[in-house]
């Protein structure tokens, strides 16, 4: 073997083993250092500080602060985290940024508003935000239509502020139709799940974003489960008030005509009766936005969408 | 292998007729410019300044030298024309490459710790007397010397094929990536089940050098103590990144065509 191959070959090898090394050793580090810190830090806090760091790339800036802000929000979400305490500072930074990125606004919100753990639980922050972004895009309807979404899904749901947003909406030129309705439905309090359902149908139509229409059909299967339930646990009551007693069985139901099959979930699995007149899902992990059919003491994990 | 300290001791020598070491009288200025302006201005951080500034200072004048000087390795000898007078003695190729790194590492070494004197002088200055807590400065002072170790064998990697220009764009920005590298993983892991986006996430966050790993300023300066285990991976880490590059270099410069 000539002295410059033997070179070669040994190099080779000993590159081949310094890179197994180092991904040995990396796995190591990952180890021993704490990885809560890294995702826990905002270099930058101020949004008027990033701007004027941004040297006028304030657009491609704020690109990876959304990016970022959907990272740190997937990976607690998916954690189910206790807090998400750098959500709202990075969509801060990111609208600041950027005032016309829309989609921070409107994706941002839905991430800020919900309840612990499916969301930060700060629907405040969403108003802000959302009125924020109405601020600097006055003619786009769907931050409108947003905002009043946050309203309806607050506790407790706020009707009138609701209202006036859906309202506000319907001004603005080339406006959905179903705005004007929505914030009649508003004004009035009517039609709890009727609203609901007609707001995720809205959610559906209206994004082109895999994710969110996921999301929006899992709680329009969650709202058809309420419903049912709701129906089901209704005729439970009338047949206990006309016979005294709990119905022992569906097929009991189904003998009075109250029931004219056994009913059956959005995946078409049938509802339980349970000894106590309550009926229950079969696999309530597939609908994890329901708050009926449920069993006690339930916990939902991680949203599944189908 | 005596060949190969000749020329670390000749790259150290051209180095020092550089004027390499200059930077230590702006660093000397920066300190004790700070240390005596901060404890004028501010209450109860002036250990804090003076650990933050001083490594962050130590570090950043020694990645700008590493570049700096790391580029023109090979490049410069080319241009000289004294690598065919190297060359042309009983020098093999490889001797040449890991002459080199090591006359570099052997600068950078010196430099910092003619800077690490500066340091702890200016905290003696503001502190009054040392803490048991500040040994820690001297393991920090050790993790800059190891990324200094890794960019310099990158430097030498990318000055074995490229234009100096090049290689200070490349091994430049490969710092400002490393820095990240650990979010980088992170990120990799969140891509997970995404198959060919997770494939590249994670190849490309196990090739960048991890100099985030490397990085305990804040943690030093902060009076709180690094893990044993810390400090053997990242040893580990640095020889055997190092060691790659090297060799990667060795097999460029073997294949080049010099005429």
């Amino acid at each position: 073997m000539s002295g410059s191959r033997k070179v070669t070959v040994t190099a080779s090898v000993l590159l081949l083993f310094s890179l197994a090394g180092s991904v040995l050793l990396l796995r190591c580090l990952d180890q021993v250092r704490s990885r809560a810190p890294l995702e826990d830090v905002l270099y930058l806090n101020s949004p008027k500080w990033v701007k004027r760091l941004s040297l006028g790339y304030d657009g491609l800036l704020a690109d990876i602060y959304w990016t970022r802000a959907v990272q740190y929000f997937g990976s607690r979400h998916v954690s189910r985290a206790e807090d998400y305490k750098l959500l709202a500072p990075l969509l801060e930074i990111t609208t600041a940024l950027d005032p016309k990125l829309i989609v921070a606004y409107q994706f941002g919100a839905n991430f800020v508003a919900p309840n612990l753990p499916e969301g930060a639980g700060m629907p405040d922050k969403a108003v802000a935000l959302l009125e924020y972004g109405i601020r600097n895009n006055p003619d786009n309807w769907k931050l409108y239509y947003e905002l009043g979404f946050i309203y309806y899904y607050m506790k407790p749901t706020d009707y009138a502020k609701a209202a006036e947003s859906f309202e506000r909406g319907t001004k603005v030129p080339n406006a959905h139709p179903f705005l004007r309705v929505l914030a009649a439905q508003m004004a009035q309090h009517a039609g709890e799940i009727e609203t609901s359902r007609m707001l995720w149908q809205t959610a559906y139509a209206t994004t082109q974003e895999d994710l969110m229409r996921k999301n929006a059909i899992a709680h329009l299967r969650a709202l058809k489960v309420d419903e049912d339930i709701t129906g089901l646990e209704k005729m439970v009551t009338q047949y206990e008030e006309q016979t005294g007693r709990l119905p022992p069985s569906i097929n009991v139901l189904i003998g009075t005509g109250m029931l004219l099959g056994v009913p059956v979930d959005p995946d078409g699995k049938p509802y339980k009766l349970m000894t106590d007149g309550r009926f229950e899902l079969r696999n309530p992990d597939d609908f994890p936005f329901a708050v009926k059919g449920l069993p006690p003491g339930y916990k939902s994990g991680p949203p599944k969408f189908h | 292998m005596s060949r190969v300290v000749y020329i670390a001791a000749n790259t150290f020598r051209e180095a020092i007729r550089d004027r390499v070491l200059y930077n230590l009288i702006a660093f000397a200025l920066l300190l004790s410019g700070a240390a005596i302006l901060v404890g004028q201005i501010s209450i109860d951080i002036e250990r804090l300044v003076v650990v933050n500034l001083g490594l962050t200072a130590v570090s950043l004048f020694g990645v700008v030298i590493t570049i700096f000087i790391g580029i023109g390795l090979v490049s410069k000898e080319m241009e000289k024309r004294t690598l065919y007078t190297v060359l042309s003695r009983p020098v093999r190729r490889w001797e040449f490459i890991v002459g080199k790194f090591l006359g570099l590492a052997g600068t950078l070494f010196v430099n910092t710790f003619f800077m690490a004197i500066g340091v702890f002088a200016a905290l003696l200055y503001v502190s009054h007397k040392f803490h048991s807590a500040d040994a820690w400065i001297l393991v920090a002072l050790f993790f800059i010397v190891l990324q200094f170790v890794i960019l310099c064998s990158l430097t030498l990697l990318f000055s074995s094929f490229s234009s100096p220009l090049l290689s200070a764009v490349f091994a430049f920005s490969l710092f400002v990536i490393g820095s990240f590298a650990e979010d980088l993983r992170l990120f990799a892991r969140m891509t997970r089940g995404l198959g060919l986006t997770h494939g590249l996430a994670a190849t490309a966050a196990y090739l960048v050098p991890n100099f985030s790993a490397l990085n305990v300023i804040g943690q030093v300066a902060h009076e709180q103590p690094i893990s044993a285990h810390l400090i053997a991976y990242n040893t580990g880490y640095a020889l055997v990144y190092s060691t790659m590059a090297i060799c990667g270099a060795v097999l460029i410069f073997e294949r080049r065509n010099l005429k």
